[in-house]
């Protein structure tokens, strides 16, 4: 079942490639300066052996991962706090949904004012944008634990903290696990949005605006290439780290896999 | 006096924001007052013929809004259409699932620069990258909607001998509605931050060239007035979004309440 999936995904990707390919060779030839898939995907092999490029995604996959790190490491305990005191989050509600609303990648430009060392802009800005689908997830499965399983704990003489260790955290935590899988998808393009808008020594974003400079159409979207197999390759590795890890929570709610 | 209590921090934060920002004296952390009378100076300080937009209004925030939600509906009606094709058949969907997947993986902003050479900066440039970073929602929800029309439904569709077009139009596209409407809200914040992105990488006019504007002449309360204007659009876009959501899908609401 998987298998024959698989085969037709594999068939309806190399079916593209070929389309590509052909469309672009022989329908639209010269006044499009677009370079057909072979060409692009020999250059994304040979980026492999680029130092530049090297560098630059090194550069933005660190930015990513700290600014993931430090938001999941903000935002799971404001979301712990928040949702086990319900008169302080019915306080600080209001003011979430105010900032909410404001697009992240707005923030840059402050960011660029308020902060003058470009690294930690870049990271100051993927925190900002990352913290907000992992708290609203925490605080989400705070509110979807089961509330006969605290009382049971209570009333067999547990403390609220040990309830919050036994019952809430663990219930919560899958919720955590999908926030932090959708906010790793925004670091991605907060990462890049910052390199294109305040450039910088290296990052994938700096690498295709120079690339762009040049006019190397191939490099461009060979670098492109790389970041959306990095970001799929993430999803894929998040998920199933969140398979493996609440099994048990799919059995409970009988979600499909 | 529930609203009261719903609320106090908001003005007790802008109290403490304004003390704070007095104290500190730094331009680029002004006082929430200071921030709402630039946005007063910026945009609607203008003439009463004009609802008090200003000629900076005009030239900027009509354009953005038409990017935004030009991009938005045409990703809208793109998503719905390829969404209700590969819904109706999951061997189709097999074969473009990992295409979808890589797309929608790609960090929509990476690919300004490309677009830029493709269609120089201007119009088209901003819609393609709208188009692209938005119509993901759509496409997947509108797959997921369609696939997951209720059996009886459909068996209705065949007792009742409807034509294949009178089957989408009355079955399939009301029972996808739901999701498809999920879809196109998280589409459609999506595009106010897409079409923010493109303006600040290669616009001339627009909110997110205002805000860039204002950052390189060192314009602090700007960039706050323009980042606290664009906070208010998303809130009322997302608003009149989910009070037009709610009138159209008032049967789902009722039927789904009925069921429980």
């Amino acid at each position: 079942m998987t298998g024959a999936r698989l085969l037709r995904g594999a068939v309806g990707a190399a079916g593209f490639i070929v389309a590509g390919e052909l469309v672009i060779r022989f329908v639209i030839s010269d006044d499009l300066s677009f370079p057909p898939p072979s060409v692009i995907l020999a250059e994304t092999v040979r980026l492999l052996a680029d130092p530049d490029f090297l560098a630059g995604l090194g550069t933005t996959l660190a930015n990513w991962a700290v600014g993931l790190l430090v938001a999941t490491c903000l935002a799971v305990p404001l979301g712990v706090l928040l949702g086990s005191l319900p008169p302080v989050e019915r306080a600080i509600r209001p003011v979430l949904e105010f900032m909410r609303p404001i697009p992240s990648v707005a923030i840059i430009p402050l960011a660029i004012l308020l902060i003058p060392a470009d690294g930690m802009m870049k990271v100051s800005v993927i925190v900002y944008a990352s913290v907000w689908p992992i708290l609203i997830n925490t605080l989400y499965g705070m509110h979807d634990v089961d509330p006969v399983a605290k009382e049971s704990l209570r009333s067999f003489g547990f403390g609220p903290l040990a309830v919050l260790a036994r019952v809430s955290l663990p219930s919560a935590a899958p919720f955590v696990a999908t926030g932090v899988r959708i906010a790793a998808g925004i670091a991605l393009v907060l990462a890049v949005s910052a390199e294109l808008i305040a450039g910088g020594a290296a990052g994938l974003g700096v690498f295709v605006v120079q690339a762009s400079s040049g006019n190397r159409m191939d490099l461009m979207m060979a670098a492109t290439v790389w970041a959306g197999l990095f970001g799929v390759v993430a999803n894929l590795v998040l998920l199933a780290g969140e398979r493996r890890l609440f099994q048990w929570h799919r059995m409970r709610t009988g979600a499909r896999s | 006096m529930k609203a009261l209590a719903r609320f106090w921090v908001v003005p007790a934060v802008l109290v403490v924001w304004e003390v704070g920002a007095r104290a500190l004296e730094d331009t680029d952390f002004p006082p929430p007052t200071t921030i709402v009378s630039r946005m007063y100076e910026l945009w609607f300080s203008g003439p009463a013929s004009r609802i008090f937009l200003t000629d900076d209004a005009m030239d900027n925030l009509l354009p953005s809004l038409g990017r935004m939600f030009a991009g938005w509906i045409l990703a809208a009606v793109l998503g719905v259409l390829l969404g209700v094709l590969l819904g109706r058949s999951r061997t189709a969907a097999d074969y473009v699932d990992p295409l979808i997947e890589f797309g929608r993986a790609i960090p929509p902003p990476l690919l300004l620069p490309v677009f830029i050479v493709l269609f120089h900066a201007g119009l088209s440039m901003m819609l393609a990258a709208i188009v692209f970073g938005v119509i993901w929602p759509v496409l997947l929800n509108s797959i997921d909607g369609v696939r997951a029309v209720d059996r009886t439904y459909t068996e209705t569709a065949v007792v009742f001998n409807l034509s294949k077009a009178q089957y989408l139009r009355l079955v399939v596209l009301p029972a996808a509605s739901p999701k498809i409407f999920a879809g196109l809200r998280l589409s459609l914040s999506l595009a106010l931050i897409l079409m923010v992105i493109s303006e600040l990488f290669g616009s001339t006019d627009g909110i997110g060239y205002q805000l860039l504007q204002a950052q390189r002449s060192f314009d602090g309360a700007g960039v706050w007035a323009t980042i606290a204007l664009l906070g208010v659009l998303g809130y009322l876009v997302n608003t009149l979004f989910v009070l037009a959501e709610r009138r159209l899908l008032v049967w789902h609401r009722q039927a789904t309440r009925n069921a429980t």
